[in-house]
């Protein structure tokens, strides 16, 4: 029995994988900067979800799910329709090539991110570590 | 999803004679002193004046174009106002126009944030047309672009797909003077290119058709380019067509460890970036052995190398490999290339941390640990077969 994806609790299953990361620590200890994941209503899903994540030297210091965008103002946003979130969670879709491509939509300071790539696979393999079920 | 990209490619003998077909008003021609020196920039204006455009030179590109040499290159590109650049040159020549162009037409960016995430709105003002004088470095036909920090003695790739080259020009006549290292360690490069990409994990068909057929040509033809250079135009030319195909097929699949590996080394102790790649090829394909071994079965059957498929054909591989860099005189070795071994120790961790942060880690087909890096540089700088 895994995880509703997306879901509150979700995203805070994927905070205590990160946070159990020893890999994510290594590639991620320089990072800082925090993120709106946004998933788009696609197939199954009707209404917008967006997860924020603070991402802080290694460590994720807090990942909700938020009800208004507005809210906060984190460094980046990250966008995808459900159907691609959960190919990458799923393990099936590369996301760096997922960014390449645009299915995936990056926006904030390249710079950094453009530097912190391994990171980024990292937090993917977290993201796969997590015990999922898909809501379609 | 997944593209597969390419300029126009302009090849064959006399193939510099189609910028007398370009339409525009002014061209503003990047390279080196040492290709101006060599004479390889006068042929190239002579064309674009027949063309009728207004020509300016600009030679003032270092090996290992850094930030601060671009943004330059951008302000005097800036008041020349082209609609045309045009790149003669090797690698760091190519690299640098095409930040260049983008700081031409974007002048608010950072060029450390060029990345294929974002778009760019290019080609507004120029467009970029690239010439190689080596056969090896690919980038007349990537969108790559190798940036080098001299403070933190870093190399950083950027890059977006909209900065590749409108057009690349690959006539033979302007690498047939080519030296002999220079043959040889942009050689490897190409070969590199070409079985790194084969086993990216973004290969694709497309790519998979140009880099089996980039390694063939390497291996049939850089030993005689490297020995006769002048006095066999055809090694000349196959090489100058497998570098260009060498470089579409990792273009669109990207590299390995083999490039992580050399661009750590390469920027630290200044090793030209072929023969650092080079150097490292035949330890990557061994450390990957098993995670590829269908692939480099593949590619050992292209270079004619009959044997059983699995590892032993990966074995196989690098032996030739190895071979090849005997045959060209080139280093097998780290210790080889002249760097003591205290100074290697002292740096590798940097070394280490460099290569896990490169992209082309990324793709390699066996993703490594911190210790397997370490590893790797401590085989290379010993030679020693990896058995890890």
């Amino acid at each position: 029995m895994g995880i509703l994806f997306p879901s509150d609790a979700w995203i805070k299953a994927l905070m205590e994988e990160i946070n159990r990361s020893p890999g994510y620590a290594e590639a991620a200890r320089n990072w800082e900067g925090d993120f709106y994941f946004v998933v788009e209503p696609d197939g199954p899903l009707t209404k917008p979800v967006v997860f924020y994540m603070d991402l802080w030297h290694g460590r994720c210091r807090e990942a909700s799910q938020v009800d208004d965008e507005s809210a906060k103002t984190p460094a980046y946003r990250m966008s995808a329709p459900y159907s691609v979130w959960k190919q990458v969670i799923q393990g099936k879709l590369d996301p760096i090539q997922a960014l390449v491509t645009g299915r995936i939509r990056l926006r904030g300071n390249m710079v950094n991110i453009m530097r912190n790539v391994r990171a980024a696979r990292e937090l993917v393999l977290c993201c796969v570590r997590v015990p999922t079920d898909f809501i379609g | 999803m997944w593209f597969f990209k390419t300029p126009e490619i302009v090849f064959g003998e006399d193939a510099l004679s189609y910028l007398e077909q370009l339409e525009g008003r002014r061209a503003f021609v990047i390279t080196d002193p040492e290709v101006r020196r060599l004479g390889l920039v006068k042929p190239v204006e002579d064309r674009l004046r027949r063309a009728g455009l207004d020509v300016h030179v600009f030679d003032a590109v270092q090996p290992n174009p850094s930030i601060r040499m671009v943004r330059i290159g951008a302000d005097v590109v800036r008041a020349f106002n082209p609609d045309w650049i045009v790149a003669v040159g090797g690698g760091s020549v190519i690299d640098a126009a095409k930040a260049i162009w983008v700081l031409f037409e974007r002048p608010d960016l950072d060029p450390l944030a060029i990345s294929p995430m974002e778009p760019l709105g290019i080609r507004r003002r120029a467009r970029l047309i690239a010439i190689p004088t080596t056969s090896g470095t690919g980038s007349e036909v990537t969108w790559a672009i190798v940036l080098t920090d001299p403070e933190a003695r870093r190399k950083l790739g950027v890059g977006s797909r909209e900065n590749m080259p409108d057009i690349a020009i690959v006539d033979p006549a302007m690498v047939m003077g080519l030296p002999p290292r220079l043959t040889a360690d942009t050689g490897m490069d190409a070969l590199s290119h070409a079985v790194e990409g084969y086993v990216s994990t973004w290969r694709n068909p497309f790519s998979d058709a140009m880099c089996l057929h980039a390694a063939r040509l390497v291996f049939a033809y850089l030993p005689r380019a490297y020995r006769n250079g002048a006095g066999d135009p055809e090694a000349r030319t196959q090489m100058h067509l497998a570098a260009t195909m060498a470089g579409i097929g990792f273009g669109n699949a990207m590299v390995g460890l083999a490039h992580s590996l050399g661009h750590a080394l390469g920027a630290r102790f200044d090793v030209p970036h072929g023969r650092a790649v080079g150097l490292f090829l035949p330890y990557v394909i061994e450390f990957n052995a098993r995670a590829a071994s269908d692939r480099y079965a593949d590619l050992a059957r292209a270079i004619g190398l009959p044997g059983p498929d699995g590892p032993e054909a990966a074995w196989r591989l690098s032996r030739a490999v190895l071979e090849l860099l005997e045959a060209l005189e080139q280093p097998q070795t780290i210790a080889a290339c002249g760097i003591p071994r205290d100074d290697f120790e002292a740096d590798l961790p940097t070394l280490v941390e460099y290569a896990l942060e490169d992209p082309s880690t990324l793709t390699n087909p066996r993703a490594p640990t911190t210790e397997e890096v370490e590893h790797l540089f401590l085989y290379a700088y010993e030679g020693r077969m990896v058995d890890f």
